[in-house]
């Protein structure tokens, strides 16, 4: 480590033992200011360590970000344990076991079909083994399978058959004749022509799009003009998602900045 | 028996589920398998950290770079896994929820996977608006049509765009920014997002027929080909 960095990191710690003095005399007196005073300082340096990359990769973002890699490994494994075999196999293959978990035995006639997917777990782990890592296909083609049959019904009926089924959008929307439309005609936002408008760009902004996925014609004539509406409308959709997902992205920005300002340094409410 | 089990398996098992929508008495078979999915993913999930334990191992116990890291990877997995298998300082007993407050498992979460995973994301935002700023240039129509929504839903997401148009009478009101977002959002969005899922939901089916057919092996590794 070079002197810089030795300086950098006693900064750090004279930091972190200040701030959680500071943070343990203003904790309540009765409960345990000690602990919430580390785990605050402690959150906010993992946050400001994660944040210290926009500089460049530095030591404190590799600690923060190995620690995160360790600790969500282990909570998603905590929490399939937990809700999947405790909640769902230990009642249905073991009444003793139920009874040590204390969960509820299920018994059921076929229940002894559950062995299936225990031994078919325990065969994909064999897959740290050198020698026996084969026969961990066996329950990666259950696997597949199960994914290829539940979906192959699952998505034609949901994204294929639905979506369009959603798309026969009705194009004269609270219809009660030319005059009652030309009379109200405006672009005020809950009015009848902007739900027309609305629903005709459903329609042909989908057909169009459809065309532009379809690649067993060449796009030329009519079916390239469709074709080209069909970029636009997916643009408007690239846009609209990238604008949210920024969004998303800021608001947990502001987050995190509320939890630095207001939780841990105290100076905003 | 390398190759022929599991393509069997998989040809038998996805037979099955398809059988299953259109046979009633066997309805609820599709529900149980999903169940079965489940508990081979937790198995899973074991296989993921098992595996995560034998890289770090490794790494730390043959001095490659960086492997002082490792330790923290190892401490925070097993200090977590240790918090929510034995459910460490949970109130209740052990029928109690894993996540339950004032467990270590909870303040670790709260603590630690929490501000770590959002200030992560949190992250994105400034790459994003840095690569944006390189990449969004109104060359063409296309870019430009992009960059006039993502405009839009951005700036009808804040207080600035409703005060901006909030003078427009009520006949145009659609062309209010934060009225113009929604409409964006709830029609051509919604056009281009329906477009796309169509165009996935083919895929995944002629995918599904494929795997279920055994034409698609390559989930099998090199015993598929």
């Amino acid at each position: 480590m070079s002197r810089t960095g030795i300086v950098v990191f006693l900064v750090v710690c004279v930091l972190f033992v200040v701030s959680w003095v500071v943070k343990a005399g203003t904790g309540d007196p009765e409960g345990h200011y000690i602990r919430d005073g580390f785990l605050v300082t402690f959150a906010a340096f993992l946050t400001l360590a994660i944040m210290s990359f926009m500089y460049k990769d530095n030591p404190y973002y590799k600690f923060a970000e190995h620690l995160f890699v360790g600790v969500s490994a282990a909570y998603w494994m905590c929490l399939a344990f937990w809700s999947t075999l405790v909640g769902n196999l230990v009642p249905r293959i073991s009444e003793r076991l139920s009874n040590a978990f204390m969960v509820p035995h299920q018994p059921g006639e076929y229940n002894f079909f559950f062995y299936i997917p225990v031994i078919l777990g325990i065969l994909l782990l064999m897959r740290l083994s050198p020698k026996g890592g084969w026969i961990s296909r066996w329950p990666l083609a259950f696997i597949v399978g199960t994914t290829a049959g539940l979906n192959f019904v699952r998505y034609l009926r949901s994204d294929f058959i639905n979506q369009i089924n959603s798309t026969f959008l009705p194009l004269a929307v609270d219809w009660q004749g030319f005059g009652h439309f030309f009379s109200n005609l405006s672009l005020n936002a809950t009015g009848q022509f902007v739900a027309m408008f609305g629903n005709c760009v459903i329609f042909f902004g989908v057909l169009c799009g459809v065309i532009y996925f379809f690649f067993s014609k060449e796009h030329t004539g009519w079916f390239g003009r469709a074709s080209r509406v069909g970029i636009w409308v997916l643009m408007i959709t690239f846009g609209a998602s990238f604008g949210y997902t920024v969004m998303g992205r800021i608001s947990l920005l502001v987050g995190r900045l509320t939890f630095l300002l207001r939780d841990w340094l105290g100076i905003a409410s | 028996m390398r190759r022929e089990i599991p393509l069997a398996i998989t040809i038998f098992v996805g037979f099955l589920l398809i059988f299953s929508v259109f046979f009633p008495p066997v309805e609820d078979l599709g529900e149980n398998f999903s169940l079965f999915f489940d508990i081979i993913a937790v198995f899973a999930f074991f296989l993921g950290g098992g595996n995560l334990v034998r890289i770090h191992g490794k790494k730390l116990l043959k001095r490659k770079p960086d492997w002082a890291f490792s330790i923290v990877t190892l401490v925070g997995f097993f200090l977590m896994l240790a918090a929510g298998l034995f459910k460490i300082g949970n109130p209740g007993d052990i029928s109690s929820n894993v996540t339950a407050e004032g467990s270590l498992f909870a303040i670790m979460y709260d603590n630690i996977f929490k501000p770590l995973g959002a200030t992560m994301y949190a992250l994105l935002a400034f790459f994003v608006a840095s690569a944006s700023y390189r990449a969004f240039r109104a060359k063409n129509r296309e870019a430009t049509i992009l960059l006039s929504a993502a405009f839009v839903i951005l700036l009808g997401s804040t207080p600035l765009g409703a005060l901006l148009t909030s003078w427009m009478p009520d006949s145009l009101s659609i062309l209010e920014i934060p009225n113009l977002a929604v409409w964006i959002l709830s029609s051509p969005n919604l056009a281009g997002q329906r477009a796309i899922i169509i165009g996935i939901g083919l895929g995944v089916v002629s995918m599904s027929l494929r795997l279920i057919l055994g034409v698609e092996r390559s989930y099998l590794g090199d015993e598929g080909a």
